[in-house]
């Protein structure tokens, strides 16, 4: 009785050591001799370097519109380059003075893109792909021209960002439900559906997707009769939505042997089709659980969009490359790449974080 | 127009009929000949050691599993690969899993009017009506727009219970529904099935539960090693077993 009074200890809150920011020292950075030397190490790194790349980068480095020769004299990074050249970069060869139509359309595009992503606004059901629809035509009309007194700009003048969102976004959009149809192919009872799923899957994932590229670049348009011919670009697309639908696939049919045999005899025995089934009971469920490693495929896919280069599309690392190609700007090569690494990493780096969150949001409720 | 006659005539015949049904996992014999009529509003309880074929029997009688010889009727529809066939017979056949199989991804209520308005497509008003009727039956009203995943192993059971039952089945399945269940949670469920049972719904149980044998059953079915061992009246069949196999299993399920 008289130890507890004289100790005057408070069991109500854990020991210091335990919370605030000396807990979280101790826990994240300092909970074994092994982790205390990396949190050493990382520290050092991190003191050493970090000065030089802000000097570079932000105190000796040139901005604005200013020439090349201001950027040889000076020591840190010359962000004159990007001033100079980022419609280029951005846009490509798409005619200077019309630049604006692709941004209107980039703006629409993402608008439609990030606003999808918004939760509440999944309950407009039709109504938002009305909305897709009417800004996929709006995008086109900005894009081509020759109506409205818009000047006709030819789609092998596209380029830059984009032509990387459109590659991409339309990639996923359609290799999703191709490759939904593709892993129940392969799970099929139908051996014709079967063999053709996995025959399909196999030969696709079995060649890079520059070959596909390639042959849908060169090799394809031998096929066909004399005269038709199918636009570079959409051949392109096509090639990039075969190689998409063949990976996904595998993802999703990960997926769906993950689901317990139990939920599919629940549903034969409710007497729902096949069809139903699928749709109310297995693919909400298998959906669900490969969101990571197809928001990792999403991602791939996203950066694999740059290989179109190799038939001669210039997508935003083209235009990038190239930008430095002029004499004038040639050493600042790693400017350039800095420019086109960080507009990927926002795109990349938000969808990281958009699966993340809807992972927990759908998980929210089902306690499991 | 003929067919709609031929639903709407009650069927006077048996509700399940299996007639020298055989069934092979591979060279592996799991039924052998199996005959058991089930008729309208009778109660079935099926019992035999693991492995005996019981589950698999059941799961015949929805097509969970396919016969391989013999003729199976339920309702008085042939059980063949005609997948029609098949999803009519599903309509009235209700099943209760061991493992409950609810949808994880979708609320009590949700579970319980996909297949009316999927299958029997009764309009979504009128479904949720049907299913707040049979949640009050089976006493979990309160549970509605909970998922699965919150709900209690016996309240789960009681919930896919009341899902079989939104179909208006005219046969129900129960396979070793209390099998899972923790020993506290096993009564909730078997006061749910002796309601349904005292309403003369035609049944068929694979339980271990012989004291729910005792006070609902109508037929004991015995099954060892995929045969029907004995077929009997539940007196008969627990106070004069004829078969030594009954005898065995009888005294070593009682024995404690």
């Amino acid at each position: 009785m008289t130890d507890t009074t004289e100790k005057h200890e408070d069991w109500s809150r854990p020991p210091a050591t335990e919370v605030g920011v000396i807990g979280w020292l101790r826990k994240n950075l300092f909970s074994s001799w092994f982790n205390s030397i990396l949190s050493l190490i990382a520290i050092y790194l991190i003191i050493t370097t970090i000065p030089g790349i802000i000097e570079w980068a932000l105190i000796n480095s040139v901005w604005g519109d200013k020439s090349p020769e201001v950027c040889r004299e000076a020591k840190g990074a010359c962000w004159a380059f990007i001033y100079e050249k980022h419609r280029f970069i951005l846009f490509g060869v798409y005619p200077y003075e019309e630049h604006w139509r692709p941004l209107v359309a980039m703006i629409i595009f993402l608008t439609l893109i990030f606003g999808s992503c918004i939760k509440p606004l999944w309950k407009l059901g039709w109504w938002l792909a009305a909305l897709w629809a009417g800004g996929l035509v709006m995008v086109g009309i900005l894009m081509w021209g020759g109506i409205f007194g818009l000047e006709y700009v030819n789609q092998s003048q596209w380029g830059g960002l984009p032509l990387t969102l459109f590659l991409a976004t339309f990639g996923t959009v359609f290799a999703f439900p191709l490759g939904i149809f593709l892993a129940l192919g392969r799970r099929s009872r139908m051996p014709a559906i079967r063999s053709l799923s996995v025959a399909y899957i196999e030969l696709i994932r079995g060649v890079p997707l520059i070959s596909i590229l390639f042959m849908a670049s060169v090799m394809f348009p031998l096929f066909l009769p004399a005269g038709v011919s199918i636009d570079k670009l959409l051949r392109a697309q096509v090639g990039i939505i075969l190689f998409g639908a063949a990976y996904g696939a595998e993802i999703i049919r990960a997926g769906l042997q993950a689901i317990p045999r139990g939920q599919y005899e629940a549903a034969d025995a409710m007497g729902l089709s096949y069809w139903q089934s699928m749709r109310k009971i297995i693919l909400p469920q298998a959906l669900r659980i490969t969101i990571p490693p197809m928001v990792n495929g999403f991602i791939g896919g996203f950066k694999d969009t740059s290989l179109v280069v190799i038939i001669g599309l210039f997508d935003l690392l083209m235009t990038s490359r190239v930008a430095f190609q002029d004499i004038n700007w040639r050493p600042f090569y790693v400017e350039g790449y800095l420019f086109c690494a960080a507009i990927y990493f926002c795109f990349c780096f938000f969808m990281s974080r958009y699966s993340q969150w809807l992972e927990k949001d759908l998980a929210k409720d089902q306690n499991h | 127009m003929a067919n709609a006659q031929e639903a709407a005539a009650p069927n006077l015949g048996p509700a399940v009929e299996l007639r020298h049904m055989h069934k092979w996992y591979g060279e592996f014999h799991v039924l052998k000949d199996i005959n058991l009529t089930v008729r309208h509003g009778e109660r079935v309880v099926v019992c035999g050691p693991s492995g005996s074929g019981k589950s698999t029997m059941i799961r015949c009688i929805n097509r969970l599993e396919e016969h391989q010889r013999g003729h199976l009727f339920v309702d008085g529809l042939e059980l063949t690969n005609d997948l029609k066939q098949i999803e009519a017979i599903r309509k009235e056949v209700g099943m209760v899993f061991q493992h409950f199989n609810l949808f994880p991804h979708m609320t009590v209520l949700e579970n319980l009017i996909l297949g009316p308005t999927w299958v029997r497509k009764i309009p979504r008003k009128e479904a949720i009506e049907t299913a707040m009727m049979y949640l009050e039956r089976v006493k979990i009203p309160e549970q509605a727009h909970k998922f699965p995943g919150q709900l209690s192993g016996g309240q789960q059971q009681r919930v896919a219970i009341a899902r079989s039952l939104c179909m208006k089945p005219k046969i129900m399945l129960f396979d070793e529904p209390t099998s899972a269940l923790d020993p506290e949670m096993i009564k909730e469920v078997l006061d749910v099935m002796i309601e349904l049972a005292e309403e003369g719904m035609t049944m068929v149980c694979v339980t271990h539960e012989m004291g729910f044998a005792r006070t609902v059953g109508d037929t004991m079915v015995f099954m060892d090693e995929g045969e029907i061992v004995e077929m009997e009246a539940p007196e008969e069949f627990f106070s004069n077993p004829k078969n030594e196999r009954t005898q065995l299993f009888l005294s070593q399920i009682l024995s404690h």
